[in-house]
């Protein structure tokens, strides 16, 4: 009989446990889920539900100004992406396989940008952009985005390098091939799905950056997230949320390409390895 | 040619060989990000430093006369008075993340692994959409002719609208939907490391659940619990764009007042102290955190 009470007692726990989760993804849920439904909405000012309509989604893509600053955000993240994985990627290597003055130096500053408030990385390149008389915007956005992705890109390949068997770069060489050869054939195909997750979080970071581009940003030249933040104060459009709409769709399938792309090179990698042997 | 001669050129030769096999390959995979982090984060932040310390001229520029009066201009009530508020909005965020968080990563914890990062993707996803629109969108529900007023009213609960944008409850709502995923990682991440055995243990001689707990759960999860506070309370000192969205201008954090200082007033002298507060406070954070871990546990990621 006590046996029976304690497994009830332990299902009515289980339960108020599952419904005490299902709460906390309706509150982080609910406000995708209103920004979802506004987007349909024919109404100007979103309070309340008014009819369903696409015109929200027909003028994003004939008559918008909202779109220019997407297209802005967009060649600055991939710029940015670019870089930070180039310079991450060599650097993560670099750091592991060298030994030099400034090692320990770099190696904790990495972490500045990480745990500092971004406004204090935001500020202090607006300084030192003033300082340089390098002019404010598009350029100064994607130097300051290099400078918060690089340390996340080399700390995601720094996991992967861990997990690796450099001694293939080793037997490469010893093979003959030289130190351009080995990098570009052995290395970089084993660093590749480091590189690819690096590459989705610093465009992930990129994109949705507000706090650091603001300062950067200048007046001319403005990313999306920026401009929204000058709209807020008056009311957005609905056409900033049939955007927001679109880029989240965008954003689930790169998760979904990600993840694929991941398992296959995964299963790829495995069978390399194998054939070596 | 002599012997030392000889030598020389030996010693030039290995040189260049040595430069050639090591010194050219390291400056070329560590040189960039060597000059990246030099040039544009520890520059940079010892020039604040710099700054923080020289006056304001007339014009909204830097004067290069020394003065402590940044600091000291921190003490005013009004700037007091921001500080604190700051530090207490940013607190009940971090608390109420945790004291939802803890039992959230719990739940994910002892779910089998493959559901788990189904559950933890979830609550990242949020986090890729925009987090103004998100912030807006709340604002929306929580407006005076909001979905939340309007229900409630239908319901009978209430006669008139609340009173529900504008305050620190909105506020503190809208830093803890873009922190909560935040303080979910570090948690679930040491929670899941937990080893079974020492609960199955304490619950073997006789201690309570809530005793387990408190002696044996929570001290051996404190680096969780320590990483999230320092992710959800650190950068919640600094969220400006929170306020702005959701607390009309009335509610302002210390990023708000470091925005200003850059952007509207241009006191840049002053911002720059202020951006030393933050780092401070930080610091002071990250101190009591190698207290309780070790610091490469921190990486979250």
């Amino acid at each position: 009989m006590p046996k029976h009470k304690r497994e009830r007692k332990k299902r009515i726990g289980q339960r108020i446990a599952t419904g005490f989760a299902l709460l906390i993804y309706l509150f982080i849920y609910a406000p995708i889920a209103v920004m979802i439904v506004f987007s349909f909405n024919d109404q100007e000012t979103n309070y309340f539900w008014n009819g369903f309509t696409l015109r929200w989604y027909e003028k994003l893509f004939y008559d918008s100004s909202i779109v220019e600053y997407l297209w802005v955000s967009l060649i600055i993240a991939v710029s940015a992406t670019i870089l930070s994985v180039i310079i991450g990627t060599l650097g993560a290597v670099g750091l592991v396989r060298f030994e030099f003055k400034l090692k320990k130096l770099v190696n904790q500053s990495l972490y500045i940008p990480i745990v500092i408030p971004e406004i204090v990385l935001g500020i202090s390149l607006l300084i030192l952009f003033d300082f340089i008389k390098l002019p404010l915007g598009f350029i100064a956005i994607i130097l300051a985005h290099v400078t918060f992705c690089v340390p996340f890109v080399i700390i995601i390949m720094r996991g992967r390098l861990a997990g690796l068997d450099l001694s293939v770069e080793e037997a490469s060489m010893d093979l003959g091939a030289n130190r351009m050869t080995t990098f570009f054939r052995i290395t970089l195909p084993m660093l590749l799905p480091g590189i690819i997750s690096g590459a989705f979080m610093s465009f992930t970071l990129s994109i949705d950056d507000v706090i650091i581009s603001n300062f950067v940003a200048g007046p001319y030249s403005t990313t999306l997230p920026v401009k929204i933040l000058s709209l807020v104060k008056t009311g957005l459009s609905p056409e900033v949320n049939a955007l927001a709409t679109i880029m989240i769709l965008v954003m689930l399938f790169g998760i979904l390409a990600n993840s694929i792309v991941q398992a296959v090179l995964r299963k790829r990698a495995s069978t390399v390895i194998k054939s070596y042997f | 040619m002599n012997s030392s001669d000889t030598v020389k050129i030996n010693s030039r030769l290995t040189k260049r060989r040595h430069f050639k096999r090591n010194t050219a390959p390291a400056l070329a995979m560590a040189g960039p990000v060597t000059f990246w982090m030099l040039f544009f984060v520890l520059l940079p932040l010892l020039y604040v430093i710099f700054i923080s310390f020289m006056s304001r001229d007339l014009y909204g520029g830097i004067a290069f006369e020394f003065t402590t009066e940044n600091y000291t201009n921190m003490l005013k009530p009004v700037y007091l008075n921001v500080i604190w508020q700051s530090i207490k909005l940013a607190f009940f965020t971090t608390l109420i993340c945790l004291l939802i968080g803890y039992p959230f990563a719990y739940y994910i914890a002892r779910k089998p692994s493959k559901v788990a990062a189904k559950l933890l993707m979830l609550i990242m996803i949020p986090f890729w959409t925009n987090s103004l629109v998100r912030l807006y969108s709340l604002g929306l529900l929580a407006a005076p002719k909001g979905f939340i007023n309007i229900v409630l009213q239908k319901l009978g609960l209430i006669s008139e609208p609340l009173q529900m944008l504008h305050t620190n409850g909105i506020v503190v709502v809208g830093l803890l939907i873009s922190m909560l995923p935040f303080a979910v990682l570090p948690l679930y991440a040491s929670i899941e490391k937990l080893d079974k055995s020492y609960l199955e243990a304490s619950s073997d001689l006789g201690a309570r659940p809530a005793v387990t707990f408190w002696k044996v759960t929570v001290p051996l999860t404190l680096p969780g619990i320590v990483a999230s506070i320092i992710l959800v309370f650190i950068p919640s000192l600094g969220m400006y764009y929170v306020p702005e969205t959701l607390g009309g201008g009335k509610i302002m954090l210390i990023g708000n007042l470091i925005r200003n200082q850059f952007l509207v007033t241009r006191n840049w002298p002053f911002g720059a102290s202020l951006s030393i507060l933050l780092i401070l406070i930080t610091l002071f954070m990250l101190w009591f955190y190698t207290r309780v871990a070790r610091l490469d546990e921190l990486e979250v990621f």
